[in-house]
């Protein structure tokens, strides 16, 4: 299959909608401005009614921007209806037509294209064949698992080689497992072919492991854009590194800095954690730490007393008393360490590359 | 403000799909023509006076002692008629949905009665109400010895009526009371309230708009209903009728059109009030689905004088229709009961066939068109935004509430001298085609409704996902849309079929003698007392009805889509 991959620029996009309820109007998406690159794979990802869906749809042509240009690859694509425009989109519910086979589906935009009938025939298999559903091109939507008919779903979008490919939190209909399969296959399929795709979940670690970039959106603005390791590990503000994994938050004050290194006063004990942003002495701030960076240890950095302490398998988990701030803990292997009993007096620490300052 | 670019945008992309455009403004003009501008007419007329505007028409009519009769007849009959089959139609909801019938034979016969409404044409009961209870009835004279009984006036509409219309009240307040969940009886009854207790405090409190809906709908059918009170009203007169005579005795068309604006503000207020207030209402106390399934009363005191009452009920209906070919058979109804053919033969020697052909295939002009128009409606309802959306679903949900007579007299007004007079599109009137609209306008709410609560259960992602791979509007309209409502379709065609053959409240006024109809054939005989050639017309018409709903049974059956869609449902 050949590359038709184009990117997408969203050129300071708003969308106005009426709330039912008030009759005010309200931005479902405030400004957004984005470029993304042929070939990648972005994630809008965010809480319900946060205008990721909104943005998609708005691409895909079924909702008309109130302000700004949507760009397909050079092209401004604002007056072209969603026919007229280079994608496909794969929906939440599967959106398969039920009075056709699987085969008369996955065909259907290439006979719209007035494909010849013999290239309609070998591209329908071959595509059918790379989402591994050979042999079921006469079987009923209806006769398919809803694995299956997510494959015929998305084999229907990428068999018409759109420039772009769009998905509505595809997986959100399927169980937990399948979920986890479809994303990896998902991620194969478009690294194979080299497809732009843009993809809206509310589902961080289907985001995560799926994305080249993540865009997070809250109330319809772009709260934060990167790659999941960037967005993981130096979350802009609370909420993200709240959104995006579990974090834990220590409030101090900033003693001074030592090059990259900002030493902190937490309650009264000297943190040190690795920043990019230089920060002034007696300026409050917070020490974002995930649950699974945190060590805790009869000896330390801070002192603590163990309010929960849980076996969960693949790791202990603990919840600690620092002053008057919760910490979550995920020790993992707990195997090999000691375990502390709720009520017990303890210590934890961090290393400063695995934490990150607010 | 900002929001006009989405406008503007939305706009361009509706200009950029000229099928769907060209569909709205076509849609628009045939809705604006025929169903606004007579009635626009109509009060124009009756309000204006040389050009100025005037009461002094309505004054006139309000000061006809007739009118004021016919107008309190009217509101005396549709309240009788309204509580009747409410009552009625909600024994049968009750018995049908509760209690537990052991004879297959009494359900096969609830089915039949749930089924006659649809299959009879409206006055084919006022007819064996003649043959059976009237002055040479079979039961008042031949079985009573009775000579004497007057069936025509208040009483005979009243009972032809709930009749006729209680059936539609049973079947709406089954699908309520289906969806009542069992375990809020069960609750009550384990707090120990007994069965009636349940009945009174529960169920008829949760059903009670449902109820008032059932009232509503019928008032409105017995208020707007024409041939049944042509036919067997004797000189009580409505509404309808007197507006029938003003036309054609009294040749007052002004006149006329005061009463038909009064005929039509009085069903539109009832169909506002059922629509917009009562509706939304039963939907808001009866939201959940029936969690599981209810335990039907076994109990004998319930159950035995129930159905019995239900039963009786019901053979008397089948055996109401059942005279009807035998009204045709008999020699001479009353007298002689021989059989013969006579009837029939009368029939077809006086220009029977050319009746039947008339009504055949003007009938099947209009179905067609008016399932696709209905379809197109319902699509564009509930699949798509424009601005003109709303004028399209209320207009075509209007044409629901107009009587046919008040459509008739407005056609009248409207087209005789061609548009506002003009002369323009004057050739229409008195042609087959006008008749064919009527036909058309009259079907098209049922068609819409039906198509919009099939377009309903079809997720809105299916069709954009078409549009999305490269599908114009109209391309996903017949490719994927149509084939998804195949059965939707099929029922609005041959509900528009019947509805057609069966009409008679519009036609009768706007039919000229180029055409014979089989309805106009059928009331023009039964006035004349020539009640076996009536019967006639009436059996061919009702095996002509009930032939063409088993040929879509069959046809939905065997090719209809319902079935694989259902399947896919229940994933």
């Amino acid at each position: 299959m050949q590359n038709n991959s184009k990117g997408v620029t969203l050129d300071h996009i708003s969308k106005i909608y009426k709330d039912p309820k008030t009759g005010k109007d309200f931005y479902a998406v405030n400004d957004v401005c984005l470029t993304i690159e042929p070939g990648s794979f972005v994630t809008l990802l965010g809480p319900s009614g946060c205008g990721k869906t909104t943005t998609l749809r708005m691409i895909a042509g079924f909702e008309s921007p109130d302000v700004g240009e949507i760009y397909l690859g050079d092209e401004a694509i604002n007056e072209l209806t969603p026919n007229k425009r280079d994608t496909a989109m794969v929906f939440q519910s599967y959106a398969l037509f039920p009075h056709y086979n699987v085969f008369d589906n996955v065909a259907y935009g290439l006979r719209l294209r007035k494909v010849p009938k013999d290239e309609i025939d070998r591209r329908v298999r071959s595509i059918l064949s790379l989402v591994e559903m050979e042999g079921m091109e006469s079987r009923m939507t209806n006769q398919l698992s809803g694995g299956q008919q997510q494959r015929v779903a998305l084999a229907r979008a990428l068999v018409v080689e759109p420039g772009v490919l769009l998905f509505d939190e595809p997986l959100s209909n399927l169980d937990a497992k399948l979920r986890v399969s479809m994303r990896t296959e998902i991620r194969r399929i478009q690294q194979t072919l080299g497809i732009t795709a843009i993809y809206v979940t509310h589902d961080q670690s289907e985001a995560m492991a799926i994305s080249d970039q993540i865009i997070i959106m809250k109330k319809g603005v772009i709260a934060q854009m990167g790659s999941p390791m960037e967005i993981y590990y130096h979350p802009s503000d609370e909420f993200i590194a709240d959104f995006i994994g579990e974090a834990n938050f220590l409030k101090g004050t900033v003693k001074r800095m030592d090059g990259s290194e900002c030493v902190v006063d937490v309650l009264g004990h000297e943190c040190t954690v690795e920043t990019d942003t230089a920060r002034n002495a007696g300026q409050e701030c917070e020490i974002v730490l995930r649950p699974e960076a945190i060590r805790i240890a009869q000896q330390g950095l801070l002192p603590c007393t163990v309010e929960l302490s849980c076996f969960m398998g693949s790791y202990q988990n603990y919840h600690v008393r620092v002053g008057d701030t919760l910490v979550k803990i995920s020790d993992s292997c707990p195997i090999n360490k000691p375990i502390f009993a709720v009520g017990e007096q303890a210590y934890i620490s961090f290393e400063k590359e695995c934490a990150h300052l607010l | 403000m900002v929001k006009a670019q989405s406008a503007r945008l939305d706009r361009k992309k509706l200009f950029g799909d000229p099928i769907m455009l060209s569909t709205i403004i076509v849609l628009l003009i045939f809705l604006a023509l025929f169903i606004l501008y007579p009635l626009a007419v109509l009060l124009v007329e009756s309000v204006s006076r040389d050009g100025h505007f005037s009461l002094e028409i309505f004054r006139q009519v309000l000061d006809l002692g007739r009118f004021r009769t016919a107008f309190s007849n009217t509101l005396l009959l549709g309240f009788i008629t309204g509580v009747g089959s409410t009552i009625l139609g909600l024994l049968f909801a009750y018995v049908d949905c509760y209690v537990n019938i052991h004879t297959k034979a009494v359900k096969k016969l609830f089915d039949v009665v749930s089924m006659l409404p649809v299959v009879s044409p409206p006055f084919v009961l006022s007819l064996s109400m003649i043959l059976l209870f009237g002055r040479s009835g079979l039961i008042t004279r031949s079985l009573l010895g009775i000579y004497d009984n007057n069936i025509y006036g208040l009483h005979g509409i009243a009972i032809v009526q709930i009749l006729t219309f209680f059936p539609v009240c049973y079947m709406m307040l089954k699908g309520l009371l289906k969806n009542i969940d069992p375990s809020l009886e069960e609750a009550s009854r384990d707090m120990g309230a007994s069965r009636w207790k349940v009945f009174t405090t529960v169920t008829l409190p949760l059903m009670l708009p449902g109820i008032g809906n059932a009232f509503l709908v019928t008032f409105i059918e017995s208020v707007a209903d024409f041939a049944n009170p042509m036919m067997i009203g004797g000189s009580f007169d409505t509404l309808a009728t007197t507006i029938y005579l003003q036309v054609t005795g009294a040749y007052d068309k002004a006149g006329a059109s005061a009463m038909a604006v009064v005929l039509l503000s009085l069903t539109l207020i009832l169909f506002l009030i059922q629509k917009y207030y009562l509706e939304k209402r039963t939907y808001a106390t009866l939201t959940g689905k029936a969690s599981r399934a209810r335990m039907l009363i076994n109990d004998k005191s319930v159950r035995l004088p129930l159905s019995i009452l239900c039963a009786a009920f019901s053979i008397f209906v089948v055996l109401m229709y059942i005279s009807i070919p035998f009204g045709a058979l008999f020699k001479l109804w009353g007298r002689d009961y021989s059989l013969s053919f006579k009837h029939f033969e009368y029939m077809f020697k006086y220009s029977g066939l050319k009746a039947f052909r008339d009504s055949f295939v003007l009938s099947l002009i209009a179905s067609p068109i008016t399932a696709l128009l209905s379809m197109i409606i319902s699509y564009l309802v509930v699949k798509k935004n424009f601005k003109s959306k709303g004028f399209i679903e209320f207009v075509s949900m209007l044409a629901m509430a107009v009587p046919g007579t008040v459509l008739g007299v407005g056609y009248i007004r409207g087209f005789a001298n061609g548009i506002f007079g003009s002369g323009v599109m004057q050739g229409l009137y008195g042609t087959g085609a006008i008749l064919v609209i009527v036909f058309i306008v009259r079907s098209l709410p049922v068609g819409t409704r039906s198509g919009i609560s099939a377009l309903r259960q079809i997720d809105k992602s299916i069709e954009e996902s078409a549009y999305d791979l490269g599908a114009n509007s109209g391309k996903v309209f017949t490719s994927i849309t149509l084939p998804l409502i195949k059965d939707s379709f099929l029922s609005g065609l041959v509900t528009t079929f019947v509805r057609s053959i069966t009409a008679i409240s519009a036609i009768i006024l706007l039919v000229t003698p180029q055409f014979l109809l089989i309805t106009c054939q059928i009331n023009e005989f039964a006035e004349k007392g020539k009640y076996g050639v009536a019967c006639a017309y009436a059996t061919i018409l009702i095996a002509i009805v009930y032939a063409s709903i088993l040929l879509m049974n069959f046809v939905i059956k065997h090719f209809g889509t319902s079935k694989a869609l259902k399947e896919s449902q229940k994933d």
